[in-house]
């Protein structure tokens, strides 16, 4: 294993998570009683995604101020991860509502927003695999990643905040869109940011092996420059 | 490796028989893993399912970085 320390924290952190999570006393908040564990694995997801889509963009930015193939593989990966955490916060947030709103899709604002960001990184995807010539599917796609972030933020981050949903946070609720922080109390913030940390950093150690595979599959293209 | 591979499998496996054998030696089925409404059961499957995840990752990444020494 490489650079292992923050591997070895992302595993302690996620274990802690994963017992803690299930054992200290949650408060009895409305119709969600225990289903507000939920909290230590969906809400990370999102945060996770957040980082790891932002980092995406910040390397397509460094790709068109330096065309070095390197940023484009940093860029996809990292874009690949937080697609990955997006869906499965898309699924756990279904499952949720299926026992807290009555209904798994309940044409939510915030479920719509980010069905919508979701397609459009998906979009991103079929797009990158639909240009074969590598320079110009690194260009096109670190043009298109910006462009996905910037539409994606306003989605998940703007407009919840602006129209009444089931979902914490929100016009008329506090909170942001995310959480209702007054909701939570110590024990459960104890287990929450570590959470965060430990998804991010597990969704960060699967990004590194996707790009390490690539550098090593495009080798004699980085090379070649 | 392949010893290793029996022995993590069968860590889950122990976690169940132990807890089952003290639930028939006292006659009581209100042991640990039992007891509130069994929700330590949810919580030992998704500690098995979390830990055979990073298991799978420490495999891929040493694969890629015997790849990685090679070049």
């Amino acid at each position: 294993m490489r650079k292992s320390w923050w591997k070895i924290l992302a595993a302690v952190l996620l274990i802690y998570t994963f017992t803690a999570g299930f054992l200290i006393k949650v408060p009895e908040l409305g119709i969600l009683k225990e289903s507000s564990r939920n909290l230590f694995f969906h809400v990370p997801m999102w945060f996770g995604q957040i980082i790891l889509l932002t980092t995406s963009m910040i390397y397509s930015i460094l790709y068109l101020r330096k065309p070095d193939l390197r940023y484009d593989i940093y860029a996809s990966s990292l874009a690949k991860t937080g697609i990955l955490m997006g869906v499965l916060g898309l699924l756990t947030g279904a499952i949720w509502a299926a026992y807290v709103w009555g209904a798994p899709w309940s044409n939510d604002p915030k479920q719509i927003g980010v069905a919508i960001a979701l397609l459009i990184y998906f979009a991103y995807l079929v797009l990158r695999n639909a240009i074969p010539d590598i320079d110009k599917r690194a260009k096109i796609s670190a043009v298109y990643n910006i462009f996905a972030y910037f539409i994606y933020i306003p989605l998940i981050m703007i407009l919840p905040r602006m129209v009444e949903s089931l979902h914490p946070g929100g016009k008329g609720v506090e909170g942001n869109p995310g959480l209702n922080g007054a909701d939570l109390d110590a024990a459960m913030r104890m287990v929450f940011w570590p959470a965060v940390i430990g998804w991010t950093l597990l969704g960060t150690w699967i990004t590194t092996l996707n790009i390490r595979l690539y550098l090593i599959r495009d080798k004699n293209l980085i090379n070649a420059k | 490796m392949r010893n290793k591979i029996y022995w993590l499998l069968s860590l889950p496996c122990l976690l169940f028989t132990r807890f089952d054998g003290y639930a028939q030696s006292n006659g009581v089925v209100e042991t640990t893993m039992r007891s509130n409404n069994k929700i330590y059961v949810v919580m030992a499957v998704c500690i098995t399912i979390l830990v055979g995840l990073f298991i799978y990752l420490v495999s891929i990444d040493k694969k890629i970085a015997k790849i990685e020494d090679r070049q």
